[in-house]
């Protein structure tokens, strides 16, 4: 548990991928079996536990501690599992011992619900106070560290010497604590061989059509696509088993078991996930804001699923029942989809449809003017190239409507983290309003890229010497009319927002441009961006 | 609370005022006469008339304001009692940092002892607190809630090492105060057998020299600040600074630079969060709950006074024990600063 607890420490507080990566790797590889199995299951959401309430923790520290000196010590530190973990006592004469995850986990387990109190109270005084803190995020089903399965996923493959293609291929076939896996990553067994075949596959990314990047290409060998606004997601049914993954290959069925329920399809597609209605069906596709009702959710309920219902729009295919398509051309693979969906619930599934074009400057004017508001713009596909996993300039780019763009002040800056930890490279920008007492700033949103490092240093050096107040971590800086910091942000599009004063929420905002040339009083005001709620851009 | 102003000890705007001796204990304003428990900025002010400390608090104030820091300045030897006005006063060690002491004021047969910032563990750079039997004893609360357990310093330390192992491509970069926890850290290293060069920012650079001074050994010490087009980027080294100038420009000469702060707060994840701490290492030159508790229980005074700190809590539990406590509420101490 010591060395779990240290990592889980660790992952919470390095922002870079790459240390994280190498925090998880160095960690499977000290750690014996089955606890490195357990912690891999913890972290890629895999591990099931009875959990225990919050309610149950509390009252467990509230048998040795005053009541009073509880409240004082929950309000100062606001998390509960770390007050219990920091205050918790052991009796007189405990001296702590460090329990292997492995043990833990098969306790809690085999615990039954009338066990679990005391179970909890013996672990509690037995494990250290890292140990306690890890032990309580893992039975209060918390972790938070920040970790996707896919970067634990990324750890493993780099601890074999693997590609994480293989780890994926693996991985749904596996469960915890997955002995047969680190017995092949360590090299002491072959590959795993799985009765339920394989199933997330790395999906085809496009790269972004940049200045000059269509001339010497030929229309001819492109096909066109509408790109849609909502989330890429790969379906499979593969010998009865069937999963939806997001694109980063977490799984999501739990949180969409409509569609789930509907893919009666047997193979392996590539879609926008959606809501609203299919093309087949004849009603339209709601926005991202409707989608975002539905996402982060590990159930959902059936109020949810009438609402904002999900549906799949394809837009390629990986396996045909047991047949890989991968290597088949774009068209040969966009008629097997086709056929497929064809056979699907009309109500789930739509394809997305080609969009007819001969010249570049016809495509362009076609993006720019799209038929359906949940269009974010054009893919353009070649008509030869095979599926190929990963990101590779060639056979696939985007074309994306042109952003929304505005003018805003500069309002607060925090520091960044890794290598801009000594840089303010977090801002926080807003725009102009009338309230009482006259004109303001409302803070409209946060971005923290998008400039280059020349224009960093021009930020940073204007946070240092224009701070008007600080608090903790946060600095305030000089926003006047006529003295300030405005700022070009763009962003894809704006949502109503409850949980933002200014009443609206910005989508994927970054510093476009350093606009040292305006005076703040310049700047855009609030009723610009009311008016492009819901536009798109 | 109030107190009487005819009692020994009250705090006045200025500070801890003693009338009978016209003295301030650690006043926070410049006064005529002023006894300071140690060097740390926030209880040791440049500007008074006469200044009673330490040899070595002294000595810290002279590094840090120069020479002409008081009018006028006395050696207080541990242990050894003086009378002013009619007052007996003695220092003690309080084990916090180097020089600290904690002040005992006694008058008609009543004793108080003020203890500044104290700790009870074993630090490799002071002499260890000692106990004074007491009728009121005046206790800080830094650390005054009981969440607060200071794991073993080694046990942090050798987080260090592991990390440096683990990253061996990155500088590891350490803030810590410059007075006491800096040249703590460094000794606390050393005990673990660390025998590379430590880079430090300047900022530490005449206090560090002042601990070799006195027989503290730190090992090699070479500045981080160094000018140059071919400066180092210290990949797999330690760097230690103080905590402010991790947040400057300073920093910026560093390989891929681990954040690592040594404070008592780094026990609190959300505080290491927010100020972008990597490694957060708990060593603390304070009390922690336990020490705290224990120490009050070890000298059993008949009265507790609580400052600077989470104060509520401390008096609380003096409260559940029966011992009649009080919080000071004492302004002017940055009780943040570990």
């Amino acid at each position: 548990m010591k060395a779990f607890a240290e990592l889980l420490g660790r992952l919470v507080l390095t922002p870079q991928r790459n240390a994280k990566i190498r925090l998880l790797t160095d960690y499977f590889r000290s750690s014996p079996d089955p606890s490195r199995g357990y912690a891999l299951a913890a972290i890629a959401g895999t591990l099931s536990l009875n959990t225990v309430k919050p309610a149950l923790i509390r009252d467990l520290l509230l048998e040795r501690m005053d009541e009073v000196l509880f409240h004082y010590s929950y309000d100062y530190v606001g998390d509960l599992a770390e007050t219990v973990s920091l205050a918790w006592e052991p009796p007189e004469g405990t001296v702590p011992v460090d329990v292997p995850l492995g043990e833990v986990v098969e306790r809690l387990q085999r615990a039954g619900r009338s066990e679990v109190r005391s179970l909890v109270r013996d672990m509690l005084d037995r494990l250290d106070t890292a140990g306690r803190f890890a032990f309580l995020k893992l039975v209060t089903g918390g972790l938070r560290i920040g970790v996707s399965a896919r970067l634990a996923k990324q750890a493993l493959a780099d601890l074999g010497g693997k590609d994480i293609g293989e780890i994926e291929t693996l991985w749904h076939g596996l469960s915890p604590p997955y002995l047969p896996l680190f017995l092949w990553l360590s090299g002491e067994a072959e590959m795993p061989v799985l009765t339920t075949p394989a199933v997330f596959h790395s999906v085809m990314l496009a790269t972004p059509i940049g200045e000059g990047d269509l001339e010497g290409l030929d229309p001819a060998d492109f096909a066109a696509e509408w790109k849609w606004d909502g989330i890429r997601v790969q379906l499979a049914n593969i010998g009865g088993v069937r999963r939806l993954y997001s694109r980063s290959g977490d799984e999501i069925s739990g949180a969409f078991p409509e569609i789930v329920e509907a893919a009666g399809i047997a193979g392996v597609i590539d879609g926008e996930l959606l809501v609203g209605g299919t093309t087949r069906t004849n009603r339209s596709t709601a926005t991202f804001g409707d989608l975002q009702q539905r996402l982060n959710r590990k159930t959902v309920n059936r109020k949810l699923l009438d609402d904002y219902p999900a549906f799949i729009r394809g837009y390629d295919i990986l396996f045909t029942g047991e047949r890989d398509m991968r290597p088949e051309p774009f068209h040969a693979r966009r008629e097997a989809l086709a056929a497929l969906i064809d056979a699907a619930s009309p109500h789930h599934f739509d394809l997305s449809p080609l969009v007819p074009f001969s010249t570049w400057e016809e495509l362009d004017r076609l993006r720019s003017d799209p038929p359906d508001p949940v269009i974010e713009g054009i893919m353009l596909k070649r008509l030869d190239s095979p599926y190929l996993a990963g990101r590779m300039k060639g056979p696939w780019f985007k074309w994306k409507r042109a952003p929304f763009n505005i003018d805003a002040v500069l309002m607060y800056a925090q520091r960044g983290h890794g290598k801009r930890s000594s840089y303010y490279s977090d801002f926080t920008f807003g725009v102009w309003t009338e309230a009482e007492g006259g004109t303001t700033l409302v803070p409209v949103g946060k971005a923290y890229f998008g400039f280059t490092d020349a224009e960093l240093e021009i930020l940073d050096r204007f946070v240092r010497d224009n701070t008007v107040e600080r608090f903790g971590p946060v600095r305030a800086v000089r926003a006047e009319p006529d003295a300030g910091f405005v700022v070009e942000v763009a962003f894809e599009g704006l949502n109503r927002s409850t949980r933002h004063k200014s009443g609206v929420a910005m989508r994927f905002p970054r510093i476009a441009r350093l606009r040292q040339d305006k005076l703040p009083r310049e700047a855009d005001r609030l009723e610009t961006l009311q008016a492009m709620i819901g536009m798109k851009g | 609370m109030r107190m009487k102003p005819d009692s020994l000890l009250y705090p006045a705007p200025r500070g801890l005022y003693c009338a009978k001796g016209d003295f301030y204990i650690d006043p926070v304003q410049p006064v005529e006469r002023a006894l300071i428990t140690h060097g740390h900025a926030d209880h040791a002010r440049a500007g008074h008339g006469r200044v009673l400390a330490t040899r070595e608090t002294l000595d810290i104030m002279r590094i840090r304001y120069g020479e002409g820091f008081c009018g006028e300045s006395q050696v207080a030897s541990l242990g050894e009692t003086m009378a002013i006005n009619g007052v007996r006063v003695s220092f003690h060690p309080a084990g916090h940092v180097l020089g600290s002491a904690q002040i005992s004021v006694e008058a008609g047969g009543k004793r108080i002892v003020v203890s500044g910032d104290y700790k009870r563990r074993s630090d490799p750079t002071c002499r260890p607190f000692e106990p004074v039997p007491c009728d009121v004893f005046i206790t800080e609360a830094t650390f005054g809630l009981p969440v607060f357990h200071h794991p073993d310093d080694r046990l942090e330390t050798a987080r260090l090492l592991a990390s440096l192992k683990q990253f061996p491509e990155r500088a590891h970069v350490v803030g810590a105060y410059a007075l006491g926890k800096a040249q703590r850290v460094i000794a606390l290293l050393r005990q673990h057998g660390y025998d590379e060069p430590i880079h430090i920012h300047g900022a530490l650079a005449k206090l560090c020299e002042y601990y070799q001074a006195e027989g503290i050994d730190l090992g090699d010490i070479q500045s981080a600040t160094l000018a140059g087009e071919k400066r180092p980027d210290f990949a797999g080294g330690i760097v230690i600074g103080p905590p402010s100038a991790f947040a400057d420009r300073w920093a910026r000469r560093f390989a891929e630079p681990v954040a690592v702060f040594a404070s008592g707060w780094m026990l609190i994840r959300q505080r290491a969060k927010q100020r972008g701490v990597e490694l957060p290492l708990v060593i603390s030159d304070h009390c922690d709950w336990a020490e705290l508790t224990g120490t009050i229980r070890e000298i059993a005074p008949a009265e507790v006074w609580v400052t600077h700190g989470r104060e509520e809590a401390l008096v609380r539990w003096c409260e559940l024990e029966g011992i009649p406590a009080r919080p000071l509420h004492l302004v002017g101490y940055d009780d943040e600063g570990e």
